[in-house]
């Protein structure tokens, strides 16, 4: 592993049991590196195991198979006081920033709490660590920490869980939906926020999200979902300009733009729903909905196999590049 | 088309006011639009902007003990506000009919999907049994149902986000509304499945010639599906245009901050976001002048101490904003 990789999931299956036997697997086999200081995003459709995913990262609860490695540990086996340790520089935002704040607490012991698990500093040093965290996204502190969270507003409440992710100065944040809660003119600001607070903290973000605006906007890379498995990785840019993976062709056309005079076709349409996880379709999980399926998709499943430098598929049939395409370098820095 | 010249639905200086512990709360303050057969009204608005106060004003179904209304809501020349509870009853559900948010909680847990279909068609066209039922499975149909005779005995739980709300739009279309008023109908559902529900409803809104309020939070689904658009901002229209006019041309400071909020596909990663700063006011105590001018880059004395009125901005006279700067007009040239 190098120094440049963070975390590295490998081979990751996260599986529940259900009654009579059966089983449901909620993410299978993903692999997928996230590099020291990028920010990579994760996109899906609700129940596609994005969130999954990130739980899995934080080992809440362990994943049933596969690996976790983080900063060159796998997760999987540190004792309690190990990750304990190790969740201090890892560290998760959620989507609903009022439900993830406990009502009853002050803004103060809130955002204090990773400090008390951790033990990291004294009273003096913790409080000390609170001001500054509350400071830097953009929160006064005298007027807000003896506040709590039912008096402020949603993207002010998703500001103090960035405080308390932000603490312990983590390494990593897996921010699992965090703007999708909040209306547009207030997500631009918590977006613009989290590139502050990247560049501020020299964070590492895995960012999941449904929304592909969203996430092309803060991302480096794209992994792309469905069902359970990753059907595409790319660099951002050239993910959206060259989608190869018909899902995520699928997805982006089914974007609303702010152009009254695109046409809809209903052909970029994609028919039918997601099918259900506890009976996948064979071969390759995408086939039923696919435009491209052919028997052999339901046959056998498609490897996942890189077609360019950094850009991943798993499609029997990709699309292919347009003109030209493949040879330009990909507009990424 | 018949009796083009008439809207089906205006609406004159709607006001809704709802009684709070701290005060009158004006959710929706002096909205005036109207609609016509055929055609579909998209309302934007971030939450709390009224969007969804508004539509239920226009259907009655706002605690009357909570609210006061104010205004005129002419439907086909009756003002909704002044008919009879038993007349709104036949009204709602036959004339106008409503597509809420979330299908999980405009559905009946506990009864059939076939039932809930079902009892709408006995209400309002008296039919029942065989007939009634052969409808049902129709209607599921006409809204891309797989499986629909399947369905008529399954209850919502057992159907996804995108059937319930497939399920609620057979039930709103039964009587083959005048008036359909969707309120943010896809918001609970994923991208692919937002896309099929908006390509549905503007199909069966084309079918029959029905009119439609789209309201959203979404400018993208607006662009997408309206022929006219009206911007709401804490309780009042701030611009009203024709979709094109106003995705071309928008003259109003709040709504052109709106399209640049959003990020944009044709943009690279990290582009900075042009966030609208602020938040919107508290609608018990709101600015005395223009409601957007705390958050407006461009807001001077008069924005502050004088509420600006909805005025024309073309010749025709059918893009109006209400603002003292408007931002320059890019179509002038063009």
């Amino acid at each position: 592993m190098s120094p440049a990789e963070l975390l590295v999931v490998d081979d990751l299956s996260v599986t529940y049991a259900l009654p009579r036997g059966r089983q449901l697997i909620a993410v299978a086999n993903v692999s997928f590196t996230v590099h020291k200081g990028e920010t990579l995003g994760l996109v899906g459709e609700s129940g596609c195991g994005k969130s999954t995913i990130s739980r899995a990262i934080m080992q809440l609860p362990p994943p049933t198979g596969g690996a976790v490695v983080f900063e060159g540990r796998n997760l999987a086996h540190l004792d309690t006081a190990a990750l304990r340790r190790a969740r201090t520089r890892l560290h998760m935002i959620f989507q609903d920033p009022i439900s993830s704040l406990n009502p009853h607490r002050k803004v103060r012991d809130i955002v204090a709490e990773p400090l008390a698990i951790a033990g990291m500093g004294d009273a003096e040093d913790r409080k000390r660590r609170v001001r500054a965290a509350l400071e830097n996204v953009g929160l006064d502190p005298d007027q807000v920490m003896d506040r709590r969270p039912h008096e402020f507003s949603g993207g002010q409440c998703q500001r103090i869980a960035i405080a308390r992710a932000l603490v312990t100065e983590p390494q990593l944040v897996i921010c699992d939906e965090p703007v999708s809660a909040l209306d547009v003119s207030v997500r631009a600001q918590i977006l613009n926020f989290l590139e502050d607070m990247k560049a501020h903290y020299h964070l590492t973000l895995l960012f999941i999200s449904h929304d592909l605006a969203v996430v092309k906007n803060i991302s480096d890379r794209v992994a792309v979902m469905y069902l359970g498995r990753l059907c595409e990785l790319a660099p951002s840019a050239r993910l959206y300009e060259a989608p190869l993976h018909p899902y995520t062709a699928a997805l982006m056309a089914a974007i609303p733009v702010m152009d009254p005079d695109r046409c809809r076709s209903p052909s970029h349409l994609l028919a039918g729903e997601l099918p259900s996880p506890m009976n996948p379709p064979s071969g390759c999980r995408f086939r039923t909905r696919c435009p491209r399926a052919t028997p052999h998709c339901a046959a056998h499943e498609p490897e996942w196999r890189e077609t360019e430098a950094g850009h991943f598929v798993a499609c029997h049939f990709p699309l292919v590049a347009p003109q030209g395409a493949t040879i330009s370098p990909a507009r990424q820095p | 088309m018949m009796d083009a010249g008439l809207p089906l639905l205006e609406v004159t200086d709607l006001a809704t006011h709802f009684h709070t512990q701290r005060g009158l709360l004006r959710a929706v303050d002096g909205v005036s639009f109207s609609v016509r057969r055929g055609q579909t009204l998209g309302i934007v608005g971030e939450s709390g902007s009224g969007k969804s106060a508004l539509a239920r004003t226009i259907i009655r179904i706002l605690s009357k003990r909570h609210t006061t209304t104010t205004g005129r809501i002419t439907f086909e020349g009756r003002d909704l506000l002044t008919v009879s509870e038993p007349d709104m009853r036949d009204i709602r559900g036959r004339d106008i009919a409503m597509v809420f948010q979330d299908p999980t909680s405009s559905l009946n847990p506990v009864k059939q999907v076939g039932v809930q279909i079902e009892e709408v068609l006995a209400r309002h066209l008296g039919l029942r049994g065989r007939a009634a039922q052969t409808r049902a499975i129709e209607l599921l149909t006409s809204v891309g149902m797989p499986l629909p005779q399947e369905r008529l005995h399954q209850y919502p739980h057992q159907l996804s986000g995108g059937m319930r709300q497939r399920v609620a739009i057979a039930i709103a279309l039964a009587c083959e509304p005048k008036l359909l008023i969707a309120d943010e109908p896809t918001t609970a559902l994923d991208v692919t499945i937002q896309a099929q529900i908006l390509d549905l409803l503007h199909r069966r809104q084309k079918a029959h010639h029905m009119a439609m309020i789209l309201i959203s939070h979404d400018l993208g689904v607006v662009a997408g599906y309206t022929d006219t658009v009206a911007v709401m901002y804490a309780g009042q229209i701030v611009e009203q245009a024709s979709t094109r006019s106003l995705f071309r041309n928008c003259r109003m400071p709040y709504t052109a901050a709106l399209m640049r909020s959003a990020p944009n596909l044709s943009d690279p990663p990290h582009t900075r976001l042009r966030a609208i700063t602020g938040r919107p006011p508290d609608m018990v105590l709101p600015p005395p002048g223009c409601r957007f001018e705390p958050r407006c880059d461009d807001a001077t004395d008069i924005c502050r101490n004088r509420r600006p009125a909805l005025s024309a901005s073309d010749a025709d006279g059918t893009h109006r904003y209400a603002c003292w700067h408007p931002v320059a007009s890019p179509g002038a040239s063009a």
